[in-house]
């Protein structure tokens, strides 16, 4: 069952253009994946569309994620991304949306796919990307009082405290222990 | 000593806060889920996570791709086969290579081993957490041998890290395949008595029929994936409907169930393990007949050369150096590959910036998906039989929390 992809790009640029306009930035093909970027505020409407339209039937969610741009310095500072694919239909697409470091808010589509409730919940444990509308946003992975967001570039790789030497007496309490200037150092080698 | 007496007054006690795990021996490792409890019945379920957190997709950012398998193994540590194949497929893409015929029909075959594995715990351990302790044990008898299996192509039973970009680390050798065909040819038996064990027993019946029950669209609805959302009836299976591998030119079917509970999930996972016997003894098959061609594609630049070459040549020696060091790149792109494994879809987002390392690598783990429809699934149930809807949606924390 081969996807036309040519077909489904026209049809998304079309489809979407119309409704839209040009809060769909782009319409791109890599290594046989169809990649939508739109702005931010119309993602709730762009899934819904992608969801209910006959056309497309995108029932499934795949994947909600987030990639921080921070450490090649491009702005805005995080992508959003959201994994389509379509059970009936057999074809994939992916929605891509920019968001700024000073308004890291995007909304969630967890009305649309319930799937999305554990996914989001891990982007905003990882990234500190808030979805708004989501039901019940808290940390997933990480402790609830953890400070803050471990995929984040600017996070070091060894953490930035010792999470496990809390009392006084516990040794290397104090002082940060000697793990991390050496992956500190690993990091800057890049 | 006094005596002291504690009166109770339990008629104002509208409901009971239960915590299970993480340490309880039927959450499949140290899942927690905080119960409510009207009587015995389940009046709301919160699963926690993370007690296994490794922070694999922070650590994809500072090792090279091949640096990165081991770590593979170590997220659904059932069936690391398929992790690794998952990986692989998914920086190959980035790479554009095409593995070689030979290489398709091995990986297909080692993932299927490996899903036969996954599920015979998948059935043992849920059985077992009901009472049935005899089909636990048959099924780890033959996993011991997929493990032998394991052993005698990769050197380790359990975190293999076997697949390579372009190919595989070790080539299959007629002894491997003759220990193969034996387990295949004795493996049905144990099949059949599983089955005779199980699928008509009037105790594990009355455990399944109609708990945990979950429609097809709701299913969907919260991503669940792989024998989960086929036991919903919803007749979706990776590795038919998008091929990968090898599995286009085998002969074998998607099994899938309607009525969604948990007999139902059991079930396909049943007849999953039939299918992939099938699929091995045809790959097997293709795989003694292509055994003289080449194993790993023709590219020094990403494929590690032959250790005995190493020791010889200039060349491989160069390349072995800087594969080994330095890792090769990948051009800067964005892309997503999934592929069925046993828990469901399996993927791998990679965005890569040219370099030796990945930029950003998230993992799409089925059991952490599936997890989501805990709440769903267990609400209105009793709490017997919250364990029973647990096994049989069969998370494995190492690929929950990653």
């Amino acid at each position: 069952m081969a996807v036309d992809l040519e077909k489904l790009e026209q049809l998304l640029t079309n489809k979407l253009r119309e409704k839209f306009g040009d809060a769909i930035r782009d319409v791109s093909e890599y290594r046989g994946e169809l990649s939508v970027d739109v702005d931010r505020e119309v993602v709730l409407d762009v899934c819904r569309m992608l969801k209910d339209d006959p056309d497309f039937q995108f029932d499934h969610l795949s994947y909600v994620s987030c990639a921080d741009w921070s450490a090649q310095g491009k702005t805005p500072r995080y992508t959003v991304y959201w994994d389509l694919y379509s059970v009936p239909r057999t074809h994939r697409v992916r929605v891509r949306a920019a968001v700024p470091e000073e308004d890291p808010t995007v909304s969630s589509v967890t009305s649309i796919w319930r799937s999305a409730n554990f996914m989001e919940r891990e982007a905003f444990d990882m990234f500190g990307v808030i979805f708004q509308g989501h039901p019940d946003l808290r940390r997933i992975l990480m402790p609830d009082d953890w400070e803050g967001h471990p995929l984040r570039k600017d996070f070091p790789l060894g953490g930035v405290k010792s999470f496990y030497f809390k009392r006084a007496t516990d040794p290397g309490a104090g002082e940060p222990p000697d793990l991390i200037p050496r992956i500190r150092r690993q990091e800057s080698d890049i | 000593m006094a005596t002291r007496v504690v009166e109770h007054n339990y008629s104002n006690i509208e409901s009971m806060t239960l915590n299970m795990g993480p340490q309880h021996p039927s959450t499949h490792g140290v899942l927690r889920v905080i119960l409510e409890l009207d009587g015995e019945t389940v009046t709301k379920c919160t699963p926690v996570l993370g007690y296994l957190h490794r922070a694999k997709e922070k650590h994809a950012e500072f090792k090279t791709y091949h640096q990165f398998i081991p770590y593979t193994d170590r997220m659904d540590y059932l069936s690391p086969m398929s992790n690794n194949t998952a990986f692989v497929m998914t920086v190959e893409k980035a790479l554009e290579i095409e593995v070689t015929d030979r290489c398709r029909y091995l990986r297909t075959l080692l993932c299927e081993l490996a899903r036969m594995s996954a599920h015979l715990l998948a059935v043992g351990t849920g059985a077992l957490e009901l009472g049935a302790m005899t089909v636990f044990m048959w099924g780890f008898t033959q996993r011991e041998k997929i493990y032998d299996i394991f052993e005698f192509i990769s050197g380790a039973r359990f975190t293999v890290s076997y697949m390579r970009a372009g190919g595989v680390a070790r080539e299959d050798y007629p002894e491997w395949r003759r220990r193969v065909r034996e387990f295949l040819d004795g493996y049905m038996n144990t099949q059949e008595e599983m089955e005779a064990m199980l699928n008509e027993n009037e105790i594990f019946l009355q455990r399944m029929i109609g708990i945990g029950k979950i429609t097809g669209q709701d299913a969907l609805n919260f991503g669940l994936t792989g024998p989960s959302l086929r036991g919903s009836g919803i007749d979706w299976d990776i590795r038919r409907d998008t091929p990968y591998l090898a599995y286009e030119e085998a002969d074998w079917e998607v099994a899938y169930e309607t009525e969604g509970d948990c007999y139902a999930r059991f079930l396909v996972r049943m007849r999953e393990m039939r299918e992939s016997w099938r699929i091995c003894c045809q790959m097997l098959d293709k795989l003694e007949k292509h055994s003289h061609e080449r194993m790993n594609i023709d590219n020094p630049k990403v494929i590690f050369p032959p250790k005995d070459n190493v020791k010889k040549s200039m060349e491989d020696l160069i390349h072995h150096f800087l594969l080994a060091s330095e890792g090769f790149k990948v051009p800067s792109g964005e892309v997503y590959h999934s592929i069925e494994a046993p828990k469901g879809e399996l993927g791998f987002h990679l965005i890569a910036d040219g370099g030796p390392k990945a930029y950003r690598l998230g993992v799409r783990s089925p059991s952490f998906v599936n997890l989501g429809a805990l709440e769903h699934m267990c609400v209105g149930e009793l709490l017997a039989d919250v364990v029973a809807i647990i096994a049989s949606l069969d998370p494995v924390m190492g690929e929950v929390d990653r």
